[in-house]
C-alpha cells in the first residue's frame, strides 16, 4: 500500500498534545485546538479538510474509553466555549455554550430552586459532552436520558450547515445528534429545561442486601416510590454471596418539607468537603488506595464496607445534599488514578428485565473465576428512549470497573469477548461513553443493521467528507478493528 | 479524507506498537522491518526505492495475513518534505512508538581522493537526514512522554581514519547527535539507542569492503537491535565484540594512528 502523493502542509507542531481517556488506559497524540468562537470551528473544518485530517470533538475528556480521542488527527476541545447565554429563573429554561460543565450549571441555577432533571455521576463533564453521550442518572427509568430535557440545540454540521433542532423541528437530526458521540456535528448552543425543586437536600434511605438477586429485585420494586435508586454491588466474594451490596434510594423534598430551603439551596451547603472526617485531605486519598487496588485488597475493602453497610449503616434514613448524592464519583478526586499505570475500563451493559439476573450472575461468576473481578459494580434501572443510538432498555444496567494491567491484559481481552457474547445473547445493549471493547460487528448486532444504516446515511448527509472521526467511531462503525 | 489505510484502532485491551523505519528498502533496515513486524509492530517503511519497499511490505503483510507494513517512498535529502511526511505517517498510523533511522550512504574513496560530491552526499544522508527525521520524532516523543529513537551509526564513528574522512565524520556526527538527544529526552521518558554495527553483509558493505572478517548477516544485526530496543539500551555494538575492539582502537595514540593505513 503506497501512501504518498497527498503530502500535506504540516499543522503547527506546537499543537501536538498527548491526550488520554478518563480511565487512563489509552493515550495518543493529536493536534489540539481549543476554539472560543464558532467561526474558529468553521475555519478548523476548512483547514482539516484541506490537509486531509479528521477532527475529533472533546469536552472534559470524561469518557472512560476512546470517545474523545482522535489519535494522529485534530482534536477540537470545546471547554473554552463556556458562557451561560441565558437563564430564566421563572421558567427554569437555560441556554448555554457547549463547554459549560454540569458544575457550572448547578452552581448557576440551584439558588433559584432549579436542578437538572438528569445528572450524571460526576459534575465534571461539559453539557456538549453530556448531550453527545446522552448521559443518564440514577433516575433513568423515571426521568429518561439527558436528551429528553433539551428544548432546542443549534449545531454546526461538517457540511457547513448551521441547524437548529428540537423535538419538533429537524427531528431526525435532533434524535440523531443527541447520543451520536460528536460524530455528526458540533453543538454550538444548548437550551435545557431544568426541574423545580424545593430543597437542596434529598431524603435518602440506605440498606444492604445479601446477593445479586435481592439487589436487582430491590432496585426494581423500589422504582414506584422513589425518585432515584442505585445499587452498589460487591463483585469479589465467592459463591452465593457474589453480588451482595448496598442500595440507596433518594427522593426530592416536597414544598414545605425543608424549613429553610434557601439555606440548603446555596452552593456553600452543597460543596463537597475537602477532607474525610475533617482530617484526611481528599486530594491524597487515591494515593493510599493505589497499593490496595488488587484482588485481595479490594476484597478486604469491599467486605469491610459491606459489613458496615449491613450493620451500622443498615436501614438508615438521612438527608443528603443533591450534590453529594448525585456526584458520588467526585467524592474522591482522581479516584481513577488509584487503578495504577494500566488504568481501568468500565464495562457497562444494559439488559432487559427478563434476562438480566441470569446474565449478570453468569458474568460476575465468570469474571471472578478468571481472577478478574470488577472492583466496583453499580446497578441502575432504565427505560427505553427514542434516540437513534440509544443504549437504554427496559431493564437494568450493571457497570463494572475493571483494572487493566499489562500482565492480565490477554486474559481480560478473552473475558470481555465472552461477556459481550453473554450480553448480546441476552438482548442487551452498550453505552458508548463507557465503552472500550466493542467491535463494529457487535455494535451492529445490538443496534440492529437498520439503525446502523440510518446512522451512516445521516453521517453521509451531515459530513460528506467524513471529517468528524474519533477512535471510537473508527472502532465501532468501520472495520478497522483488530478484534475481528 | 484521502485513502487512509485501515490501521487497527488501539483499545485498552489491545494496543499495537508502531515503528517508522527510515531506510527500509535493503540491508539492516529491511531486516529490522521484518523483525519488528514479527514482534507485532505496525511498520511504516521509507526509502527511495519504491519497488523494493513494496516487495518487502508485501512479504510482511503476506506472512502476517494482515496489513502490517505501509510504504512511503522518500529521499531523506528532501528535507523540506519531512515535516509533512512525518505528519502524514502519524495521521495514518495514529501514533508512533519508535523511529529507526537506518539510511546511510558510503562511497569507496581513494586514500588521497577528496571529492566533494561524494562527501556531501554521505554527510547529507547519514547526518542531515537523520537530524531532520529524529528532530520530528523527538518533538512527538517528548510531548507523549514515551517513545524510542534508534539511530544506526557505525564503528566508523569512533575514529577518523585515512579510509573515508567524510563517512567517519558523518557517523561521528550522528553518534554525537544521538547522545545529545538522549541527554535531552531521557528525562521525558524517551529512550535513545545508538547502534554501531561492525561488518554487516549489506550492499553498502559489499561495495566498500576491504577487510572481511566477522561479517554478520543483516538479520543477525536486526535481532541484536531488537533485543537492545526491548531492553531500552543506550548503545550497542553489533556483533558485541566490536565493543572491545573499538575500546582498543579508540585508545591508540594519534602518534601511532596517523601512521596506520587502515
Amino acid at each position: 500500500m503506497t501512501l504518498n502523493g497527498d503530502a500535506v502542509i504540516p499543522l503547527p507542531t506546537d499543537r501536538l498534545a498527548r491526550l488520554e481517556n478518563f480511565g487512563h488506559s489509552l493515550s495518543g497524540p493529536a493536534y489540539l485546538y481549543r476554539p472560543t468562537e464558532i467561526e474558529q470551528i468553521e475555519e478548523l473544518f476548512e483547514i482539516a479538510r484541506r490537509h486531509g485530517f479528521s477532527i475529533g470533538l472533546r469536552g472534559a475528556g470524561r469518557s472512560y474509553g476512546d470517545a474523545a480521542l482522535n489519535n494522529g488527527g485534530v482534536v477540537l476541545d470545546l471547554q473554552r466555549m463556556h458562557r451561560i447565554l441565558d437563564w430564566n429563573p421563572q421558567t427554569g429554561i437555560i441556554k448555554v455554550d457547549p463547554g459549560v460543565t454540569i458544575e457550572q450549571l448547578w452552581m448557576h441555577t440551584l439558588e433559584d430552586g432549579w436542578w437538572s432533571p438528569v445528572m450524571p455521576g460526576t459534575m465534571a463533564p461539559t453539557l456538549g459532552g453530556c448531550l453527545a453521550s446522552n448521559v443518564h442518572g440514577k433516575n433513568n427509568w423515571k426521568a429518561g436520558p439527558f436528551g429528553e430535557y433539551v428544548l432546542e440545540f443549534s449545531a454546526l454540521l461538517p457540511n457547513g450547515e448551521h441547524v437548529v433542532c428540537s423535538p419538533t423541528k429537524n427531528t431526525e437530526l435532533f434524535f440523531g445528534l443527541i447520543g451520536c458521540m460528536g460524530i455528526l456535528g458540533v453543538f454550538t448552543s444548548i437550551t435545557l429545561q431544568m426541574k423545580r425543586i424545593y430543597s437542596g437536600n434529598l431524603d435518602v434511605f440506605a440498606w444492604a442486601e445479601p446477593n445479586l438477586k435481592h439487589i436487582l429485585d430491590a432496585v426494581d420494586s423500589g422504582k414506584e416510590d422513589n425518585d432515584y435508586i442505585v445499587g452498589w454491588v460487591d463483585c469479589t466474594p465467592r459463591g452465593s454471596r457474589i453480588g451482595r451490596g448496598q442500595l440507596h434510594t433518594a427522593n426530592y423534598l416536597a414544598p414545605g418539607d425543608d424549613p429553610s430551603p434557601l439555606q440548603s439551596l446555596r452552593s456553600e451547603s452543597q460543596i463537597l468537603p475537602d477532607t474525610i472526617l475533617g482530617l484526611v485531605p481528599k486530594a491524597i486519598v487515591w494515593r493510599f488506595m493505589r497499593p490496595a487496588m488488587n484482588n485481595m485488597g479490594v476484597w478486604a475493602g469491599n467486605t469491610a464496607k459491606y459489613l458496615a453497610n449491613r450493620t451500622i449503616g443498615h436501614k438508615k434514613r438521612y438527608l443528603q445534599s443533591l450534590v453529594a448524592f448525585n456526584f458520588l464519583l467526585d467524592y474522591v478526586p482522581n479516584w481513577e488514578r488509584a487503578y495504577g499505570s494500566g488504568g481501568l475500563i468500565q464495562y457497562q451493559s444494559f439488559l432487559p428485565i427478563a434476562t438480566a439476573y441470569d446474565a449478570y450472575n453468569e458474568m460476575l461468576k465468570l469474571s471472578k473465576r478468571r481472577g478478574l473481578p470488577s472492583y466496583l459494580g453499580v446497578v441502575k434501572r432504565h427505560r427505553p428512549d427514542k434516540f437513534l443510538l440509544s443504549h437504554a432498555v427496559d431493564g437494568f444496567s450493571l457497570a463494572l470497573d475493571i483494572k487493566v494491567s499489562k500482565r492480565k491484559r490477554p486474559g481480560l481481552r478473552k473475558l470481555i469477548r465472552e461477556l459481550n457474547k453473554i450480553v448480546l445473547q441476552a438482548g442487551g445493549r452498550f453505552y458508548f461513553a463507557k465503552d472500550s471493547t466493542l467491535t463494529a460487528q457487535e455494535v451492529s448486532e445490538y443496534l440492529g443493521e437498520e439503525t446502523v444504516n440510518n446512522f451512516k446515511a445521516l453521517k453521509a448527509r451531515c459530513d460528506p467528507h467524513n471529517l468528524l472521526q474519533t477512535d471510537l467511531f473508527r472502532r465501532c462503525f468501520t472495520s478497522s478493528n483488530s478484534e475481528q | 479524507m484521502s485513502a487512509t489505510p485501515s490501521v487497527p484502532v488501539d483499545t485498552p485491551l489491545l494496543t499495537r506498537p508502531r515503528a517508522v523505519i527510515v531506510g527500509a528498502s535493503s540491508g539492516i533496515g529491511a531486516a529490522l522491518a521484518h523483525k519488528l513486524a514479527q514482534e507485532g509492530y505496525l511498520v511504516a517503511l521509507l526509502a527511495r526505492n519504491q519497488d523494493n519497499l513494496e516487495s518487502i511490505a508485501q512479504q510482511i503483510n503476506h506472512t502476517a495475513g494482515e496489513t502490517q507494513a505501509f510504504v512511503y517512498p522518500h529521499d531523506v535529502t528532501d528535507y523540506d518534505l519531512i515535516p509533512s511526511l512525518f505528519q502524514t505517517i502519524l495521521r495514518d498510523l495514529k501514533k508512533i512508538d519508535a523511529l529507526v533511522y537506518v539510511s546511510g550512504a558510503q562511497f569507496p574513496v581513494g586514500i588521497s581522493e577528496f571529492e566533494f560530491e561524494k562527501d556531501r552526499n554521505m554527510l547529507e544522508v547519514n547526518l542531515l537526514g537523520a537530524v531532520a527525521w529524529l528532530g520530528q520524532a523527538a518533538v512527538l516523543f517528548e510531548r507523549m512522554g514515551v517513545g524510542q529513537i534508534v539511530g544506526i551509526s557505525s564503528v566508523a564513528a569512533d575514529r577518523g581514519r585515512v579510509g573515508n574522512p567524510a563517512y567517519n565524520s558523518s557517523k561521528a556526527g550522528l553518534s554525537t547527535y544521538l547522545e545529545a538527544l538522549r541527554n535531552r529526552l531521557t528525562r521525558h521518558g524517551v529512550n535513545v539507542l545508538t547502534v554501531k554495527p561492525g561488518f554487516v553483509d549489506t550492499k553498502l558493505f559489499r561495495e566498500n569492503a576491504k577487510a572481511s572478517f566477522g561479517v554478520i548477516s543483516p538479520e543477525k544485526a536486526a535481532n541484536a537491535i531488537w533485543r537492545a530496543m526491548r531492553k531500552r539500551k543506550q548503545q550497542i555494538y553489533t556483533p558485541g565484540w566490536w565493543r572491545w575492539m573499538m575500546l582498543v582502537i579508540r585508545h591508540v595514540p594519534s602518534i601511532i594512528f596517523r601512521r596506520l593505513s587502515f
